[in-house]
């Protein structure tokens, strides 16, 4: 690592564990007797708690959103471009949260932790998640940190689902409500590919109906194919054309003289694939691509989305990238006109960017801007 | 504060709810939010204009009137401000019905093309105004739509919209008289307090 990443990132961070013992009843009608929540925090709480940030993480994210884990660490946290000093998040005057969420494979308990009643890993016998019961095991994990009321609670992708229920379950424990690159609930489109994923994991033949672990295999084949389709979502049709084209990394299609090609995308899938499938959990992402599946804001609130934000009192930051398909701006604006229509204060802004719906993770300058202009606004006005 | 702006404030009341359209950078709102409690919202497609808009602590929403402005309810502001942008818009008459579907009241300014320097210029030179109110060539601007203070109260003759107050902005300070005698002669900017 170089030195200047490091003095321009939050520095050496170190993930920390709290443990509940006191059940979560959990939104399917199970309950979790006990869990622990790895999580990490970066800047100072202030004396009277009130500059208290949580941030969400997305499908396959962790609680390590910024710094290094050590100096010998390559690569930041997933959100470095946003939390830092002088970052959009700045930790120079917010006290940053940011946890793994349950179902998780990084710290949290999740499929891969030992069930007390059995001794043995959950696997797939783990209970169902749902953004609710995020919500409220970060609730609780707020509550041990002495924090009542979080200055901002902000997410992008499903961290935006988390960020928006929050603002209806907890109404008067969150000021501002940042939701970036995200939708009320997933489309048929957005169904269809998390099916998709999840057919191949469990047609892995090492998946053994998420019992893998008991067999001492991993199903690493069937998540690295989940992992492309993914990604493939991720990027937009320019940002693939832009960063692979049609070039090739090995092979030849000239006539007379061809040989298998191998072109520049499929190798960057697949290393992509087999990164994440050496990292990641099959179980963990299966739990964590049903959660967004049953994520559906308005459901009970008539299916109404101003009926669910008539509950929230906080103000809203909606941001939306103009070539990102899994949440087009289009699904943005549904959240913002539901907002309007509900009389809560918003801003909503739509950023040109050529990546995709990955663009929430990057540093583009005019996110940046805004991101960093509201965030000033946090714990001023109030 | 431009000066319409300054001209309009006080038909706004404290407290009250504010929609303006094409807000700028927030300047308008944050001064009624500062001196009238008014809590209010922009709409704004400039992208500096958002990012200094929302530096301003107010909330600004991206969006193209032009695409038309069905995401506001019926009846849920107090006023819907829309300040020098009606000529800009592709459909001035139906962004005025719709500031009164969804305002109690609207409140209008735009430069007048009917002041005697333009007519002077269109009149004896034979070529489209520029000067440094409107600054624009024709084949340049922003502004699609120009109208004068009779062609915009004709216009709400017809739609059977209601004006409340009618003020003026003149070439200068010195002559605030001739403007408010001869509005269609001698304001610069004209600006109207309106409800159905």
């Amino acid at each position: 690592m170089e030195s200047s990443k490091l003095t321009q990132s939050i520095g050496i961070v170190t993930p920390q564990v709290a443990r509940f013992d006191e059940p979560l009843a959990l939104t399917c009608g199970r309950e979790l007797p006990s869990y622990e929540l790895i999580y990490e925090t970066y800047g100072t709480l202030n004396n009277d708690h009130s500059n208290a940030v949580l941030v969400c993480h997305a499908l396959s994210g962790n609680h390590h959103a910024a710094g290094f884990h050590s100096a010998e660490d390559r690569k930041p946290g997933w959100w470095d471009e946003c939390i830092g000093p002088g970052k959009p998040i700045d930790t120079n005057r917010f006290f940053v949260v940011s946890l793994n969420n349950l179902g998780g494979c990084h710290g949290s308990t999740g499929p891969s932790s030992t069930n007390p009643e059995t001794g043995k890993p959950w696997g797939s016998d783990f209970p169902p998640m749902r953004t609710r019961d995020w919500v409220h095991s970060q609730y609780r994990l707020a509550q041990r940190l002495g924090i009542d009321c979080w200055a901002a609670v902000i997410g992008g992708s499903l961290g935006g689902m988390q960020a928006m229920r929050w603002s209806i379950e907890f109404p008067d424990r969150i000021k501002h409500c940042i939701v970036i690159a995200a939708a009320l609930k997933l489309s048929a489109q957005n169904l269809a590919f998390n099916e998709v994923a999840r057919q191949a994991i469990e047609s892995d033949p090492e998946f053994f109906s998420g019992s893998y672990q008991d067999h001492a295999k991993v199903p690493s084949r069937g998540l690295a194919l989940a992992r492309m389709i993914g990604h493939i979502t991720y990027l937009s049709d320019d940002a693939m054309a832009n960063k692979f084209g049609r070039d090739l990394r090995s092979g030849s299609l000239v006539p007379g003289e061809e040989t298998t090609p191998e072109f520049q995308v499929q190798s960057y899938l697949r290393h992509q694939g087999s990164r994440f499938s050496g990292s990641f959990d099959a179980n963990t992402y299966i739990l964590m691509t049903r959660a967004l599946d049953y994520f559906d804001l308005a459901q009970e609130h008539g299916n109404d989305p101003v009926a669910a934000f008539g509950q929230a009192q906080c103000s809203f930051l909606v941001m939306s990238f103009s070539t990102d398909w899994r949440f087009s701006p289009e699904r943005s604006r549904e959240i913002v006109n539901a907002l309007i229509e509900a009389g809560r204060p918003v801003s909503y802004a739509e950023i040109d960017a050529n990546e995709g719906h990955d663009a929430f993770l990057l540093p583009i300058p005019r996110y940046m801007d805004i991101f960093s202009a509201y965030m000033r606004r946090v714990g001023e006005l109030d | 504060m431009r000066t319409d702006l300054t001209h309009i404030q006080r038909w706004i009341a404290s407290g009250s709810r504010v929609l303006d359209l094409g807000c700028g950078d927030g300047e308008f709102l944050e001064t009624l939010r500062a001196q009238r409690r008014v809590r209010g919202i922009g709409l704004e497609i400039d992208q500096s204009y958002i990012t200094a808009a929302i530096a301003r602590g107010i909330d600004v929403v991206e969006q193209d009137m032009d695409g038309g402005l069905h995401n506001f309810p019926d009846q849920s502001y107090d006023t819907v401000v829309l300040a020098l942008a009606l000529q800009a818009v592709r459909h001035p008459d139906q962004v005025l019905a719709e500031m009164l579907r969804i305002g109690r009241e609207g409140i209008v300014t735009f430069p007048n093309f009917g002041h005697w320097r333009s007519r002077l210029m269109l009149g004896l030179k034979g070529r489209m105004p520029v000067s440094s109110f409107m600054p624009h060539t024709w084949y340049n601007t922003p502004n699609i739509h120009y109208c004068t203070v009779k062609d915009f109260e004709a216009l709400c003759q017809q739609k059977g919209i209601r004006i409340l107050e009618r003020d003026v902005v003149g070439n200068t300070n010195r002559t605030p008289m001739l403007s408010n005698r001869w509005p269609n002669l001698f304001a610069t900017t004209a600006i109207y307090r309106i409800t159905l």
